[in-house]
Formats: structure tokens, C-alpha cells, sequence
């Protein structure tokens, strides 16, 4: 990694810039995932310290993983996750090349989209937990009328759209951005050329546009599904609690849940290191494509 | 465009006037809840058109809250939004442009090695390691503090990259001059590198002000103390909070106010905001 070709020289000052930022980090990022890695192979003590914590290898990780309710926890979460990331992109990618139409209007309908981004992921749950309401609600009243019965207290699908819709509808704002960004960029050269050629709208977008959005298309899947899982505690917190009957609890909330409210550490810090190789899976994704975009 | 399709164009102003009313219709619905009186709630669908009560049912919230629920006013949850938001924002900004300047401008041991710690801290979000930060932070005693809400979470490695990126671009000359000039390397940091990079400032301090004010998990963790609640962790007390239905007038004028700043933010700063939203994210 570079620095600049010429250096300031001093013993102490570069340990001094650096040191606020990776005194907290030690503290409070590294220090306690090593305190979850070290927790999740040790069966806790009691209260008292009669019986102390015990190593017992990988039985945390054993046990989670023949838990039911952990495997439904997964499911969940997958099914959540690719949810919320197609219909927020789908629906951004509409917007963005509608909006890339327009010259007068577009940034009007820019200013109109964006700013959903701005409202935390536990209010834009509970917006739409009142909107589904099923006693005051208005789309269980709209829904009534076309003869079904909305019910997310009881019905686990019912429930799993209304935080899918509730997660996706903040993120619309910044997948819309990028994409918008991505078709701007596209040469109009192309685009003309194809269309002399007498391809037509669909066939143009589907053989030039899509194809060379397809890297911001990455990017985006990337970001929204570590969006989708890790960020969307609010939304599940706030509204349905993991209910009814487990159908909403996706792993971030069980993890809460498990260590915070049954406070059973050992599972908990097992179902954190889960977590962290997620987290990191996809981060080394993430950086390996931008690698690669900047090597073109 | 290739040809000018008048019916096309037609079509796609339709969708993305629909697109942008559902876009909107949450909120629209949050701010008409908000004027009515309690009493519209009871019976039967919730309306569509103002009501008369906007006044009282924000002045409540704002003055009362739900105090028999354990619920402060909402002004009080909103300073505390507030001091939080601006202390994670100004502190993530200082640190972060700092380090940036130590990796780029100096050659010392370790570097690179710092370089990965700082990195690290992209793969460990709040969320896959609750418990042991909160014993950590419980251990430091600063638990329903201002410091608890803020400084756990001012490490960011995106700001410290960014500000890397733009320091690489800073040309070789302006060093160069400032050091035949005798200027140290603090004096050039506050006078040439500072001015410099204020665009960046400015456009990642929107982008962290709304992470800031949004933060969830983190302040329900940590605080227990209802004068340290801020509001967007508040709503979930006031919704869940007590026996009954939540109290909904009550609740989306909170709602509102709890949206209000960083959406004005966005509205006020929104080439800021767009331009701090791609590059962090690059």
C-alpha cells in the first residue's frame, strides 16, 4: 500500500494520529468478538461459581445447528433477505430508468425518491405495522374487499410480507441512486447504434443496458443482502418480534433474543461467530469485485 | 432519446408518479394519524383527510409522552437524538481523517498492520457481537451515558478510506512547497490538507448524521435509564409499552418527529448527501 512519495518524518506523531481510532477499535470491536469466539467453545458457569465455565470444543455449534428453531431461523433468514433485495432493486431499476427518461423532471422525481433512505429501519416497521393493522388498517380494508383476510398476528406469510415490504421500502431510495448513476454513465453512442441497427426498446435494454449495469447490479446484491440481514433488527424488533410462531425471527433478532432475553451466552456467542463468517464471506466479495473493477 | 415516444413518455410519468405516491404513502399516512383524535381509532378504518387535533396531539408528545407507560416526552428523546447523533458524526470525522493522514503522509513500522485493524472493523458490525461489547461497555461503567451511546461506535473504516482516497489525490507539490516552507506536519494537516478536504467532510457528515440518528440496537442495549432514551428506540417502548392498543395519534406524531431531521437533511443536503452516499460505499 503506498504513501505519498515523500514523507513526513517523526518517531511518535503517526502512533499518535492513529492511536483514538484503533484504541476504540481494540476495545470495542476486536476485544469483544474475540470474547465471543472464546464464549462460543465453553459451556457457561453459574451465577455463583460453583461450576465454572467449562471448554467443551465445538458442542455450542453442534447444538445449534440440530436446533429446530436455529435451522428455522436460517430459512428465515434467506427467505427475508432475497425478499427484501429483489423487490427493492427490481422496483429501484423501474424508477431509475423511467427517471432517466426525463430531463425536465428528473431531478423532481430524484428529490421524491431519495429521501425514504433518511427513516430508520424500526420506523419504516412501524409505518407499515400500522398501515397493515388488521382492525384499522387500510390495506387489510382494501384487501377485505377483494376477499382475503390479512392477518399478520396470526398468519407467519402475511407477516413475512409486511417486514419484507417494510425493509425494502427504505433501501428503494439508495438502490434507485445507483442505478441511476449506472444508466448516466452509459455511452448514448450504443444505444443509437443498436437502435440504427433497429433493435427496440426492450431488445436495446435487455442486450446493452442490463448487461453493463450488471457490476453496480452486483454491487447492490451485495450490499442489500448484508442490508437485509444485519441492518433490519429494527424492523423485526419494533413490529412482529420475531412472531407469529418463529415465522419472522431472522438470526440477528435470535441472537438478541437469545442472549440479551433467555440470556444463554454459550449459543448466543456461537450463533455471533456464524455471524462474523457471514459477515466476512461477504465482505471478501464485496472487495475482491472492486479489485477487479478497478483493474479493468 | 433515440425517438421520442410521446405515448412512452406518457407511461413512464404514470408509473413514476405512482412509484412516488406508494413511495410517500407511509408517511402520508403517518402525518394524517397524527391530527386525530384518539377516539378515531377505536372504530373502524383509519381516514384519509386531516384531522383537527394536530396541535394537541403534538404538543402532548412533545411535552408529555406517555409518562404512565414509562415512555419521557419526546422532546427530551429527541435532544438525546441529537447529542448522539452529532457526537458519533464529529467523532468518527476526527478520528478518521486523522488516521487517514498518518497512513498517507508518514512511513513508520506497522503501518499496514494499523491499516488492517482499522479494516477490520468492516466485517464486525454491532449486530454479531452484542453481548460481549455490552459486557464491555458495562465493565467501563458506561452504560446510560452519552459516552456509552456514542463512542463505541465512532471506529469507521469507510470514512478513513475515503479520506485516504482523497489524500492520495492531493498532488505531491503542495507537501513538497509547504515543507520548503518549514511548515511541520500538523501545520500543513490544519492549513493546506483541512481546507482541502472540506467537501468530503461535509458530504460524509450527512451521510453520518442519518446513521447516527438511526442507530436502534445499540442505544436500546445500553440504556435502561428513560432520560438517556433516544426517539427513535423510544417509538418501539411507546408502541409495545402498556396493555393496551398503542395510543396512535400519539405514536406517528412521534413517528414524524423522529423522521423529521434526517429527512430534512437529505432535502436540504441532497448533492451532499448523494455525493457521500456513492463514494463511501465505492
Amino acid at each position: 500500500m503506498q504513501t505519498k512519495r515523500m514523507t513526513f518524518s517523526s518517531k511518535w506523531l503517526p502512533y499518535a494520529l492513529l492511536a483514538p481510532q484503533v484504541i476504540i477499535t481494540l476495545i470495542f470491536f476486536i476485544w469483544p468478538s474475540f470474547q465471543a469466539l472464546r464464549q462460543s467453545v465453553y459451556r457457561q458457569g453459574d451465577a455463583f461459581g460453583i461450576r465454572p465455565p467449562r471448554f467443551v470444543w465445538f458442542e455450542n455449534f453442534q447444538a445449534l445447528f440440530a436446533d429446530p428453531l436455529y435451522l428455522n431461523s436460517l430459512q428465515v433468514t434467506a427467505v427475508f433477505a432475497i425478499g427484501t433485495t429483489l423487490l427493492s432493486m427490481s422496483v429501484a431499476l423501474l424508477f431509475a430508468v423511467m427517471v432517466n427518461r426525463m430531463i425536465r423532471s428528473r431531478d423532481s422525481y430524484t428529490t421524491f425518491l431519495v429521501w425514504p433512505y433518511a427513516i430508520a429501519p424500526a420506523i419504516a416497521g412501524v409505518l407499515w405495522w400500522f398501515i397493515f393493522n388488521p382492525s384499522i388498517g387500510i390495506l387489510p380494508y382494501m384487501l377485505d374487499m377483494v376477499g382475503y383476510d390479512w392477518n399478520h398476528r396470526r398468519d407467519g406469510n402475511d407477516a413475512m410480507i409486511m417486514v419484507i415490504i417494510a425493509a425494502a421500502w427504505r433501501q428503494i431510495s439508495y438502490n434507485f441512486l445507483f442505478f441511476l448513476a449506472g444508466l448516466a454513465a452509459i455511452p448514448h453512442s450504443l444505444i443509437e447504434a443498436a437502435a440504427i441497427d433497429g433493435a427496440g426498446r426492450f431488445k436495446r435494454f435487455w442486450t446493452i443496458v442490463f448487461p453493463l449495469l450488471s457490476p453496480i447490479t452486483f454491487f447492490l446484491l451485495v450490499i442489500n443482502i448484508v442490508y437485509a440481514m444485519f441492518d433490519t433488527f429494527g424492523v423485526i424488533h419494533a413490529t412482529t418480534e420475531g412472531g407469529p410462531s418463529q415465522a419472522t425471527n431472522i438470526l440477528v433478532y435470535k441472537v438478541y433474543r437469545d442472549g440479551f432475553v433467555n440470556l444463554n451466552i454459550g449459543s448466543s456467542a456461537a450463533q455471533s461467530v456464524v455471524l462474523m463468517s457471514i459477515v466476512i464471506i461477504l465482505t471478501v466479495i464485496q472487495f475482491r469485485y472492486i479489485e477487479r473493477r478497478v483493474n479493468y | 432519446m433515440v425517438e421520442n415516444n410521446r405515448w412512452g413518455n406518457f407511461f413512464a410519468h404514470v408509473i413514476l408518479i405512482l412509484g412516488v405516491a406508494i413511495v410517500v404513502f407511509p408517511v402520508y399516512v403517518a402525518i394524517i394519524a397524527s391530527t386525530h383524535p384518539p377516539g378515531t381509532f377505536v372504530r373502524g378504518v383509519m381516514p384519509l383527510w386531516p384531522g383537527t387535533h394536530a396541535w394537541e396531539n403534538y404538543t402532548t408528545a412533545i411535552t408529555e409522552g406517555r409518562s404512565r407507560a414509562g415512555t419521557p416526552p419526546i422532546g427530551g428523546m429527541m435532544w438525546n437524538s441529537f447529542i448522539m447523533a452529532m457526537a458519533i458524526t464529529i467523532g468518527k470525522l476526527s478520528i478518521s481523517i486523522l488516521s487517514a493522514f498518518a497512513i498517507v503522509y508518514f512511513r513508520f513500522p506497522f503501518r499496514i498492520f494499523f491499516f488492517w485493524i482499522i479494516f477490520l472493523t468492516l466485517m464486525l458490525p454491532v449486530e454479531v457481537r452484542i453481548v460481549p461489547t455490552f459486557q464491555v461497555v458495562a465493565d467501563f461503567g458506561m452504560l446510560n451515558s452519552f459516552a456509552g451511546l456514542s463512542i463505541p461506535l465512532i471506529a469507521s473504516a469507510t470514512a478513513t478510506f475515503l479520506f485516504r482516497q482523497f489524500f492520495m489525490t492531493v498532488p505531491e507539490e503542495l507537501m513538497e512547497a509547504a515543507r520548503v516552507d518549514g511548515a511541520g506536519p500538523m501545520k500543513f494537516f490544519k492549513d493546506i490538507l483541512l481546507p482541502l478536504s472540506i467537501t468530503n467532510i461535509a458530504a460524509l457528515f450527512v451521510i453520518m448524521f442519518i446513521y447516527g440518528w438511526n442507530q436502534y440496537l445499540w442505544p436500546l442495549l445500553i440504556t435502561t435509564d428513560p432520560d438517556y432514551y433516544t426517539i427513535v428506540m423510544g417509538i418501539q417502548r411507546m408502541v409495545t409499552g402498556g396493555d393496551s392498543e398503542p395510543l396512535w395519534h400519539l405514536v406517528m406524531a412521534t413517528v414524524v418527529l423522529a423522521a423529521l431531521p434526517p429527512v430534512l437533511v437529505i432535502l436540504f443536503m441532497q448533492r451532499l448527501f448523494v455525493k457521500g452516499l456513492t463514494e463511501t460505499e465505492k
